[in-house]
C-alpha cells in the first residue's frame, strides 16, 4: 500500500477514535467542509484562535475564583462564552464540562467551579494535543501528494 | 079636614120597610158624597191624570145623586111642599147631568180601555226587551271571555301552553268540572287523551279514533253534545251515585303549515282533529246554554288558529336552526377543504422535489447502463427498468402539473433560451427510444427560426416531448418527421383552427411544428376526445400503451397558456397521424423582460446554492463564532463583515447590507434591544436588513423575545452548512424564519 494511502488510513482511523471518545462531534465535520481552495486553512485557524481564546478565559476564570466575593455571575459569563466556542468547533466533551460548569455556578458552589475549571484545563489540553496529532496527519497526506478525506 | 099642602105619599107607610129604606138612602148619600171627595183626593194625588172635566161631570153626578137620595130621606113623612118641589129639581138636574155623563162616557171608556190596552202592550213590550236585554248581556258576556280566553291562548307560541291555557280558561268560565283534550297519535288511528285540566299527568289513555260519537262530534263544527258514558267522557271515577253533568264535545282542527297556501284558504276539510270534552259538574242540574256552546265553538277555532301559529313559529325555528347547523356543517366543510387543499398543495410541493429527483436519477442511470455491455438477460432486465421509470415519470409530471393547471396556479417561467437546443434534445431523447422500434426520426428546423426564444423552456420541452413521445409510442414501424418553423400570417388563420386569432407583433413570433407518424393512425371520431383528460381510446388502451391519458390534456393546457393551438389529424386507423401544434414565443433581442440571459439558473429545488455577492453582517463578541459564521457564509458566497460590539454595528450597518446575524446571548448587551433600534433606524421593510438571532438555546422566551423585537428568523448555534444554506434560501424567498421548536 502507498504511502498516501497508509496515512488516509490512519487518518481514518485516527478520527473515527477521536469520534468514539467524543473529543470531537459533528460540528468539527462541518468545519472541515467550510475548508476549500478560497481558504485552505481555515480549521486550523480557527483552532488556534479557539486555544487562543480559551487561554484567556481560563486565566479570568481563575482570577475571579480566587476573589474573596466570588462573582458567580461573572463566572458564568466566562463559561458561557467557552461553552460557546466548544459548541462551534466541536469539542464535545469541552463543551459536556462547561454545561457542568454553569451548573455549580448557578448553586454557587466554588469548590465545583474550581473543580471544572480544572477539568477544562486538562480537557483542553488534551484536546490540543490530539488536534496536533491530526493536523500532522493531514500535512503528511498533503506531502505524500494525496488530498486530505472528507469527514462524513 | 084640614087642607095641609102635604104630600102624602104614594103608598101607605109600612113602619119596617120605611125603616130599611131611610138607612138605605142615607148611606147611599153618603157614599155618593164620599166618593167624589176620593176621587178628588186620589186624583190631586196622582200626577197626571187627563180627564178633569170629566172627573167634575162624575162629581157633579154623583153629587146629585147623593143630594137626590139625602133629600128622598125626607120624603118618607108626610113633607111640605118645598121639600118635594126640591127633590124633583133635584131629580131633573140629577137626570140631566147623568144623561149628560152617560153620553159622555160613551166617548171615554174606549178611551180608558184603550189606555188600558196600551199599558198592557208596553208591559208586554218591556218584558220582551228585558229578555232580549238579557241575551245581549250574555253574549256580551260570553265575548268578552272568548276574548280573553283568545288572548291567553294567543299571548304564548308555545303548543303545550295554549292547550293548557285553554282548557283552564275554558274551566273556569264555564264553570265545568273536567275538561279534556284528545289528540290525535301520529298513526292516526288513535286518539290520545293529551290534557286534562285536574288530572296532572293523563296516562295514555287511547281510544280508537272511528268511534260513531267521535265521528259525529268531527262530522260537524259545532259543538255536540255527547252522552256521559261514551268512552271519551269517562275520565273520572265516579261513584255510582253521582248523576254525571251533561258533557258537550267539539272539534279542533289542527292545521298545517301546508294548509295554507295563498290562492286556496284552508277549508275545513284538513283530516286531523283534536277533541274537546267539556263535561258540567255533577249533581248540578245546569243545562248547557246556547251561549256556553258558542263560546266553546269559538273558543275552539282560536285554538286552532293559535296552534297553527305555533306551528309556524316551530317550523321557522326548526328551519333556522338547521340553517345554522348547515351553516356551522358547511363552515367546517369549507374549512376542511382548504385544509385539504392545503394539504394537497405541501404535499404536492414536496412530491415535486422528492419524486421527480430519485426519479430522473433512475432513468438518467438506467439508460446510461444501456449503453455499456450487457448480457442479452441484462438488458432485457435495463430496458424493463428504463420503460417502467419512464412510465412513472411521465404520470407523476403528468398528474402533478395537471393539478397544478387545474388550480389555475400554474404559471408560466418565462425565461431566455436556446430553441434550437431544445429540440436537439427532444431528438436525443427520443433517439433510443426509437432505434428500439427501428423508427426513423427526421428533425428539420427551419433556418429562419431563432436560436434564442423567450418563453417557457420546460413547458415547450414537455409539450414536444408529448407529441413526439405519442407518435413514438402509437408507431411500430416506418419514420417520425419533426419540423419547426416560423409561422408567418398567411398560414396562422388555419381553417383547422377556426378560434385561433392570432396577433402579429415585434415582439413575438409563432413558433410551429409538426409531427408527423405513420404509425396505427387515430379514428377520426376520437379525435375530438384526445385532449380530455384520462380519455383513452380503446384502440390505445388495448395497445397497452400506459399511461394516464393525462399527456394531450396536459399539453393542450401549456399550449392555451402560451396563447397557441394545438391539434392532430390522421386520415384514418393505420394511415399514420399529424400533429401541429402552434406557441408564442417571445424575441430574445428586442424583447422588454426583465431577466437577464444569464441569470444563475435556480435549480429544481428550491434551496439556492450559492448567495453570491449577498452582503452580510455579522456581529458576535465570541472569536470564534465569528470566524466560523464568517466562514460558513464566505463558503456559500456572501460577503461577510463581522463586527463585535454594538457600537461597530451602529456604525457599519447600511442598506447595503442585507441580511444581519446577530448573536442574542452576549453577556452585557441587548440583541433585543439592538433589533429594536435598526427597527426605527430602518422604517420601510425592503430598507432594513433581514435580522437573524443567533442562539445557544430556543426556548419559548427567546423565540418569543425574538417575535416580539421584530426579529425575522431565530437559529440555534451551532449551524451546519446546509442548514446556513437552507436559511438563508428561506430568508431571501419569504423573508422569515422561525424554526419549528
Amino acid at each position: 500500500m502507498d504511502a498516501v494511502a497508509q496515512w488516509r488510513n490512519q487518518w481514518f482511523d485516527y478520527t473515527q477514535y477521536l469520534r468514539r471518545e467524543g473529543f470531537l462531534d459533528d460540528q468539527f465535520a462541518q468545519l472541515k467542509k467550510l475548508q476549500d481552495e478560497n481558504s485552505p486553512d481555515f480549521v486550523v485557524e480557527v483552532v488556534s484562535l479557539f486555544f487562543q481564546d480559551s487561554e484567556k478565559l481560563f486565566n479570568n476564570m481563575a482570577g475571579a475564583l480566587e476573589q474573596n466575593v466570588v462573582n458567580f455571575k461573572q463566572v458564568d459569563a466566562y463559561v458561557h462564552q467557552f461553552k460557546g466556542s466548544s459548541a462551534w468547533i466541536g469539542a464535545f466533551r469541552l463543551k459536556n464540562v462547561c454545561i457542568n460548569f454553569r451548573n455549580f455556578c448557578e448553586a454557587q458552589n466554588l469548590e465545583g467551579c474550581l473543580r471544572c475549571l480544572q477539568q477544562l484545563q486538562q480537557e483542553s489540553s488534551a484536546l490540543k494535543n490530539k488536534l496536533e496529532n491530526l493536523f500532522r496527519l493531514e500535512q503528511q497526506i498533503v506531502a505524500a501528494g494525496g488530498s486530505i478525506p472528507m469527514m462524513e | 079636614m084640614e087642607a095641609c099642602n102635604c104630600i102624602e105619599p104614594q103608598w101607605p107607610a109600612d113602619e119596617l120597610l120605611m125603616k130599611y129604606q131611610y138607612i138605605s138612602d142615607f148611606f147611599i148619600a153618603l157614599a155618593y158624597f164620599s166618593i167624589p171627595l176620593e176621587l178628588i183626593y186620589f186624583v190631586k194625588k196622582s200626577a197626571v191624570f187627563p180627564y178633569r172635566w170629566v172627573l167634575v161631570q162624575f162629581g157633579a153626578f154623583i153629587v146629585l145623586c147623593g143630594a137626590t137620595h139625602l133629600i128622598n130621606l125626607w120624603t118618607f113623612n108626610m113633607h111640605s111642599r118645598t121639600v118635594a118641589i126640591v127633590m124633583t129639581t133635584a131629580k131633573v138636574l140629577t137626570a140631566v147631568v147623568s144623561c149628560a155623563t152617560a153620553l159622555m162616557l160613551v166617548h171615554i171608556i174606549p178611551d180608558l180601555l184603550s189606555v188600558k190596552t196600551r199599558e198592557l202592550f208596553l208591559k208586554n213590550k218591556a218584558a220582551e226587551l228585558d229578555r232580549e236585554m238579557g241575551l245581549i248581556r250574555t253574549q256580551e258576556e260570553t265575548g268578552r271571555h272568548v276574548r280573553m280566553l283568545t288572548h291567553e291562548i294567543r299571548s304564548t307560541l308555545d303548543r303545550h301552553t295554549i292547550l293548557k291555557t285553554t282548557l283552564v280558561e275554558l274551566g273556569r268560565t264555564l264553570a265545568l268540572e273536567e275538561c279534556a283534550l284528545w289528540m290525535p297519535t301520529r298513526t292516526g288511528l288513535e286518539l290520545q287523551l293529551s290534557y286534562t285540566l285536574h288530572q296532572q299527568n293523563p296516562v295514555g289513555y287511547t281510544v280508537p279514533i272511528h268511534l260513531p260519537v267521535v265521528n259525529q262530534v268531527f262530522s260537524s263544527n259545532c259543538a255536540v253534545k255527547i252522552s256521559p258514558n261514551s268512552p271519551v267522557a269517562r275520565l273520572r271515577q265516579l261513584a255510582g251515585r253521582h248523576i254525571p253533568g251533561e258533557v258537550v264535545a267539539v272539534r279542533v282542527p289542527l292545521l298545517h303549515l301546508s294548509n295554507f297556501q295563498i290562492n286556496d284558504w284552508p277549508e275545513l276539510s284538513t283530516k286531523r282533529y283534536a277533541l274537546m270534552v267539556l263535561m258540567l259538574p255533577s249533581d248540578s242540574a245546569r243545562q248547557w246554554h246556547v251561549h256556553e256552546l258558542e263560546l266553546v265553538e269559538v273558543v275552539a277555532d282560536q285554538v286552532a288558529v293559535a296552534l297553527s301559529h305555533a306551528a309556524i313559529l316551530e317550523e321557522s325555528m326548526r328551519a333556522r336552526d338547521l340553517l345554522m347547523e348547515q351553516n356551522i356543517a358547511l363552515d367546517l366543510a369549507s374549512r376542511e377543504a382548504e385544509t385539504a387543499i392545503r394539504a394537497r398543495n405541501d404535499f404536492l410541493a414536496v412530491m415535486n422535489h422528492e419524486m421527480r429527483t430519485p426519479m430522473h436519477a433512475i432513468i438518467a442511470l438506467s439508460s446510461l447502463l444501456q449503453e455499456t455491455d450487457l448480457t442479452p438477460e441484462q438488458r432485457l432486465m435495463v430496458e424493463t427498468i428504463l420503460k417502467s421509470s419512464n412510465l412513472l415519470a411521465t404520470l407523476i409530471n403528468d398528474v402533478l402539473d395537471l393539478s397544478r393547471l387545474e388550480d389555475g396556479s400554474l404559471q408560466l417561467d418565462i425565461a431566455t433560451f436556446n430553441l434550437h437546443s431544445i429540440f436537439r434534445e427532444v431528438h436525443n431523447m427520443i433517439k433510443p427510444v426509437a432505434s428500439i422500434k427501428r423508427l426513423s426520426v427526421a428533425l428539420n428546423i427551419a433556418a429562419d427560426l431563432p436560436v434564442y426564444a423567450i418563453g417557457d423552456e420546460k413547458r415547450l420541452m414537455q409539450i414536444i416531448l408529448n407529441v413526439v413521445g405519442n407518435a413514438v409510442k402509437f408507431s411500430k414501424e416506418g419514420s417520425i418527421s419533426i419540423t419547426a418553423y416560423v409561422a408567418k400570417s398567411e398560414s396562422l388563420r388555419d381553417f383547422r383552427a377556426p378560434d385561433f386569432f392570432p396577433v402579429q407583433s415585434d415582439n413575438h413570433f409563432y413558433l410551429r411544428v409538426q409531427v408527423k407518424d405513420s404509425g396505427s393512425g387515430i379514428n377520426p371520431q376520437d379525435i375530438p376526445n384526445l385532449f380530455t383528460k384520462f380519455t383513452q381510446t380503446q384502440t390505445l388502451a388495448s395497445q397497452n400503451s400506459g399511461g394516464s391519458g393525462l399527456g394531450l390534456a396536459i399539453c393542450k393546457r401549456f399550449v392555451n397558456l402560451m396563447e397557441g393551438h394545438i391539434w392532430i389529424e390522421s386520415e384514418g386507423l393505420g394511415k399514420g397521424c399529424t400533429a401541429t401544434f402552434i406557441v408564442k414565443l417571445g424575441f430574445p433581442e428586442r424583447s422588454n423582460e426583465s431577466k437577464q440571459p444569464f441569470a444563475p439558473k435556480l435549480q429544481a429545488n428550491h434551496v439556492q446554492t450559492n448567495f453570491p455577492g449577498l452582503k452580510v453582517l455579522v456581529m458576535d463578541d465570541n472569536g470564534v463564532s465569528r470566524s466560523v459564521t464568517k466562514g460558513l457564509l464566505v463558503h456559500l458566497g456572501c460577503d461577510v463583515t463581522t463586527v463585535s460590539s454594538i457600537d461597530e454595528f451602529l456604525h457599519v450597518i447600511s442598506q447595503e447590507h442585507k441580511v444581519v446575524f446577530m448573536d442574542v446571548c452576549m453577556p452585557g448587551i441587548d440583541g433585543y434591544e439592538l433589533a429594536v433600534r435598526i427597527h426605527e433606524r430602518f422604517t420601510k421593510r425592503h430598507e432594513r436588513p433581514v435580522l437573524v438571532a443567533l442562539t445557544g438555546s430556543i426556548d419559548k422566551m427567546t423565540k418569543e423575545n425574538c417575535m416580539r423585537v421584530g426579529m425575522d428568523g431565530v437559529i440555534l448555534k451551532p449551524v451546519s452548512v446546509d442548514k446556513m444554506r437552507s436559511v438563508l434560501s428561506e430568508l431571501l424567498e419569504h423573508r422569515v424564519l422561525f424554526e419549528a421548536m
